[in-house]
C-alpha cells in the first residue's frame, strides 16, 4: 500500500507523476531529453544506464521497467542481464563499460566518481556530453528510485505489465499521454 | 577542475546547466516548482530539507547554497538552520519538521528506508499527504542534484560570502536559468 493515495491502475512512478502534475512535468521532460533526445548514445545504451543504477539502488519497479525497455529496444534479453551481473564482461563496447562504471559509482555518491574513471571513459572515446549525460541520467534515476520506493508505490509482479510499459516507452517515450492514462484502467496488475 | 569543459569560475550546478541548457531548463523548472511553488510548507522549510539532504550527501556546494537561502528566508530565526545541520533532533525546529526531516534523511539513504512508522510519526504531527509527498520528492531531487554536482566535480567555492550572496539571489530572483554574458 502506498503511503499516500494514488490511482490504483497506475503503479510505480506513473501514479506519482499524475498525483503531482506540476512536478511531474519537468521530471518527464528531463527524462525525455536525456533518454530519447538527440544523442550519440543509443536509446538502448541510455536505458542500460537507467537499469544499472536502479539495480544498484535495489528499486525493483524501475529496474524491471528499464530492463524491459532496454530489451525491447535491443530485441534480446541477454545484454541487460549481463550488465547487471558484471559490467566489465557484458557484451557492450569498451566506452559503454566505462560509462556504466561511472553510472554505478554515481548511484553510491557523486564523489565516488574519480578522475581515473573519467579518464578511462575519455580514452575509450567518450565525449564531454556523453559523460555529462551519463552522470545526469544516473543522478536522475537516484531521484526516481527514491521517489518510487520512498512512498511505497506498488510494484507489480507480472511480466506482462512491464512488457506493456516497455512498449509504451519504446513507441511513445516519456512525455505524458495527452489523453491521460484512463485507457490503462483494467490492465492486469498484481 | 570539473571533469568536462564548463565555463571557468562558474560554480556548481550553474556551470552544468550552462553546459547543457537542454536538460538544465527542466532542472530549474523542477527546483522552482518544488521550492517556490504553492505549498503549506514554507519556502524556508523546503530549502532546509534541501540543505539537510545535501549535508548528509556530503555535497558542500548544495548544502552551503541552500543553507544560505534557508537562513535568508528564516530571517531572525536563521540560527535554526545551523542547529538542524549540526544535530537535527536536538534543534529547536518544530516537531512536525523533525518528522519530515527524519523522512528526508531516510530518503537520502534509500527509498526503502522510509518505514510506515516514519510516515505515521509525521501524520501524528499533522503532516498532510501532500507535505509527505513533497518532502520525499524534495529529498529525492537533492539526491539527484548532489550527484550531478559532485559526479562531474563542478567548482565548489570555499568563501562563505559567496554563498551568502548566492542564497540571497535564490530568494530574490527565484530559480532562473543563468544567462550567458
Amino acid at each position: 500500500m502506498p503511503y499516500i493515495p494514488l490511482e490504483e491502475h497506475l503503479p510505480g512512478i506513473t501514479g506519482l507523476l499524475e498525483y503531482s502534475p506540476l512536478s511531474g512535468e519537468p521530471i518527464r521532460e528531463l527524462t525525455q531529453v536525456l533518454l530519447r533526445g538527440p544523442s550519440s548514445l543509443t536509446e538502448a545504451e541510455r536505458e542500460l544506464i537507467a537499469t544499472i543504477v536502479s539495480y544498484r539502488n535495489n528499486c525493483r519497479f524501475c529496474m524491471t521497467a528499464h530492463t524491459a525497455a532496454a530489451d525491447a529496444l535491443l530485441g534480446e534479453h541477454e545484454t541487460s542481464a549481463m550488465v547487471k551481473q558484471d559490467i566489465l564482461t557484458a557484451p557492450v563496447s569498451n566506452k559503454m563499460k566505462a560509462l556504466l562504471t561511472i553510472a554505478a559509482q554515481v548511484a553510491g555518491n557523486g564523489k565516488n566518481v574519480t578522475p581515473d574513471l573519467i579518464q578511462k571513459a575519455k580514452d575509450e572515446g567518450a565525449t564531454d556530453i556523453e559523460i555529462h549525460d551519463t552522470v545526469l541520467i544516473a543522478a536522475l534515476f537516484c531521484l526516481y528510485n527514491r521517489y518510487v520506493d520512498g512512498l511505497a508505490t506498488v510494484t507489480p509482479n507480472n511480466a506482462d505489465f512491464y512488457e506493456g510499459m516497455a512498449q509504451r516507452l519504446k513507441e511513445h517515450g516519456y512525455v505524458r499521454f495527452e489523453e491521460g492514462y484512463d485507457h490503462l484502467k483494467g490492465q492486469h496488475i498484481e | 577542475m570539473a571533469y568536462i569543459e564548463v565555463e571557468e569560475g562558474v560554480p556548481g550546478i550553474r556551470s552544468l546547466v550552462m553546459f547543457r541548457p537542454e536538460t538544465g531548463v527542466h532542472l530549474y523548472d523542477l527546483a522552482r516548482v518544488l521550492l517556490r511553488g504553492e505549498s503549506t510548507l514554507s519556502e524556508a522549510e523546503r530549502e532546509l530539507i534541501g540543505a539537510y539532504v545535501s549535508g548528509r550527501n556530503n555535497c558542500g556546494f548544495c548544502m552551503n547554497s541552500h543553507a544560505a537561502a534557508a537562513r535568508c528566508l528564516y530571517g531572525q530565526d536563521k540560527a535554526l538552520v545551523d542547529e538542524v545541520l549540526k544535530d537535527m533532533q536536538a534543534s529547536h525546529i518544530s516537531d512536525k519538521m523533525k518528522t519530515l526531516l527524519n523522512i528526508a534523511g531516510k530518503v537520502q539513504v534509500l527509498g526503502k528506508e522510509v518505514k510506515e512508522e516514519d510516515i505515521a510519526a509525521a501524520r501524528a504531527q499533522g503532516a498532510t499527504d501532500k507535505e509527505i509527498h513533497d518532502t520525499v520528492l524534495i529529498a529525492a531531487t537533492f539526491s539527484m542534484f548532489n550527484r550531478y554536482v559532485d559526479g562531474l566535480a563542478s567548482f565548489t567555492p570555499t568563501d562563505p560570502a559567496v554563498y551568502e550572496e548566492m542564497g540571497r539571489r535564490m530568494v530574490e530572483k527565484n530559480y532562473q536559468m543563468p544567462q550567458k554574458d
